[in-house]
């Protein structure tokens, strides 16, 4: 596992679950019981109706990018040396049109293209924590 | 229930510095803030109304300290770079119920002579939604990129039509003696210049500068004493945006939702407004709000700012100062787009001047329209 020198997320009591099952290589999102909506970032009151009916569901993965950006200038730490790379909205698979921000990786930039298939993969900050990006897969 | 002529802006003041290495942000302001009363002909002692915005904590305790005022309202709105907009609402608002008679804003930053990186130094700070984007590296012009590459692949948009955007601003900007970039540019030049963060190059981008500004606003039976005529907020509206759990058409801005409500509240069409002044953080930013607004059709954008509709001699003159893509961008520009649509509408724009400027929309769109975003439209209107 090499240095994660990027932003940790602050994990929270709201987040703490979403967070778990990334550390297990697992994505997971809230659905509320009441709305039958799914919906990101996690919290424990449904943002539709406010119910605390809320459960976990593992998804698959598998997504489409809904749209990206090439980044080119990063003065961050852990962000500099990696210019370029692609931030993205991806369309995650099976959750009525959620999108969730993300990386995609272990691609050329260049490739990237809105509609592209692509892939839960995760990068392991430490023993606790491991973050959610996306990679391409086959259609 | 709308204005009608309750509350006018009376004062106004841009700091003419770009670059203030030797003073503070607090200085800047209290500068602007003088020159902004003695443009409406009172003094410090009239104050009893103060909104400000960019300073951090305890805003209006910090800066009425500074200042040495005990207003009757304060206000810090906090809603990114359009703050002060909805500042002119809620100014206008206190003013119409009593609450206060003279109302001050003010705005400064020093942000280019201290080398903040605005819109590519990473994002500090841990708000609960933050630790769901700050690990992928999402910068402020990167979450705009977002919404211009979609734009692009949904209707069409080409980096040609944003560019125009740049090109006509910087035009507006060699008529501003103040303005930081005064030298006129081409759409190559535009589109020549390195890459940020694709779509946008350097030149789509807003500037870094140093500034300042203020704004004093009275009611309307005190506006008629004050040394320069009154500009009149005939409509206000404001919002935030944001992802909505994850659901969002990023394609839709808060200024779907204030453009009506101000225009109604003004009893105005858009085919009345004579200028508009609008949040030019990025070139997308302009010609989304554009459609937001109304018009034109979401996804008509890129036509519509074709052709020289948003230059001063154009259909639609914009940003008449040069904007926040060549004038001034201190990190929160929201300020200037009253300022100068008030000087527009009291005619003191000399070779930038809109011939016969009756009716003004100012929008602000402030934080980032990726994630989340505040909207405020004004209605400008003289006698």
């Amino acid at each position: 596992m090499s240095e994660w020198r990027k932003p940790v997320p602050r994990v929270d009591a709201e987040s703490k679950p979403f967070w778990e099952a990334c550390r297990r290589h697992e994505l997971y999102l809230q659905r509320c019981r009441a709305c039958q909506e799914f919906y990101y970032y996690p919290r424990n009151t449904c943002p539709y109706c406010l119910g605390s009916d809320v459960e976990w569901v593992r998804l698959s993965g598998r997504g489409t990018v809904y749209t990206f950006t090439v980044t080119y200038q990063h003065g961050g730490e852990g962000f500099r040396d990696e210019v370029p790379f692609v931030i993205a909205y991806v369309e995650l698979e099976g959750t009525g049109g959620v999108k969730m921000l993300t990386n995609v990786v272990e691609c050329d930039p260049a490739q990237v293209r809105i509609g592209m298939p692509v892939e839960v993969t995760f990068r392991d900050v430490n023993d606790e924590l491991a973050i959610p990006v996306f990679r391409p897969r086959g259609e | 229930m709308h204005f009608s002529r309750q509350a006018a802006i009376v004062g106004v003041h841009e700091h003419e510095t770009r670059w203030a290495p030797d003073k503070t942000d607090f200085q800047l302001a209290a500068e602007s803030a003088r020159a902004a009363l003695a443009d409406a002909g009172l003094t410090l002692k009239d104050v009893d109304g103060y909104f400000v915005a960019g300073v951090s904590g305890m805003a209006p305790a910090l800066m009425c300290e500074h200042l040495n005022i005990r207003p009757k309202v304060v206000d810090s709105t906090s809603i990114g770079g359009t703050s002060f907009l909805a500042h002119a609402a809620h100014a206008a608002s206190a003013i119409a119920t009593g609450r206060c008679e003279v109302a001050l804003i003010t705005y400064g930053s020093t942000a280019a002579s201290r080398g903040v990186a605005v819109g590519t130094g990473g994002r500090a700070g841990y708000e609960i939604p933050e630790q769901y984007e700050l690990p992928y590296g999402l910068t402020t012009v990167a979450a705009y990129a977002l919404c211009a590459q979609r734009h692009m692949h949904e209707f069409g948009t080409t980096s040609e039509q944003l560019a125009e955007i740049a090109v006509t601003f910087r035009r507006h900007a060699s008529l501003n003696p103040h303005a930081k970039y005064r030298e006129p540019i081409t759409v190559e030049d535009v589109l020549a210049s390195r890459m940020i963060s694709s779509p946008l190059h350097l030149l789509d981008c807003c500037i870094i500068s140093d500034g300042a500004g203020a704004v004093v606003m009275t009611s309307a039976a005190r506006a008629r004493d004050c040394a320069k005529p009154p500009v009149w907020l005939l409509g206000a509206g404001e919002t935030v945006f944001h992802p909505e759990a994850g659901k969002r058409d990023f394609m839709r801005m808060a200024a779907s939702q204030t453009g009506p409500i101000a225009l109604g509240q003004a009893g105005v069409r858009l085919e009345d407004i004579d200028l508009c002044m609008i949040y030019d953080s990025f070139t997308i930013t302009v010609l989304m709000t554009l459609e937001n607004l109304g018009f034109c059709k979401i996804g008509e954008g890129g036509a519509f700012v074709s052709g020289g509709r948003l230059a001063l001699d154009g259909e639609l003159p914009t940003n008449t100062d040069g904007g926040g893509l060549s004038s001034n961008h201190p990190g929160m520009r929201g300020i200037f787009l009253i300022i100068e649509a008030t000087r527009q509408l009291r005619g003191e724009c000399g070779p930038r001047q809109v011939p016969n400027c009756r009716l003004a929309l100012a929008h602000g769109t402030g934080g980032t329209l990726g994630t989340r975003h505040g909207g405020v439209t004004l209605i400008l209107g003289r006698d």
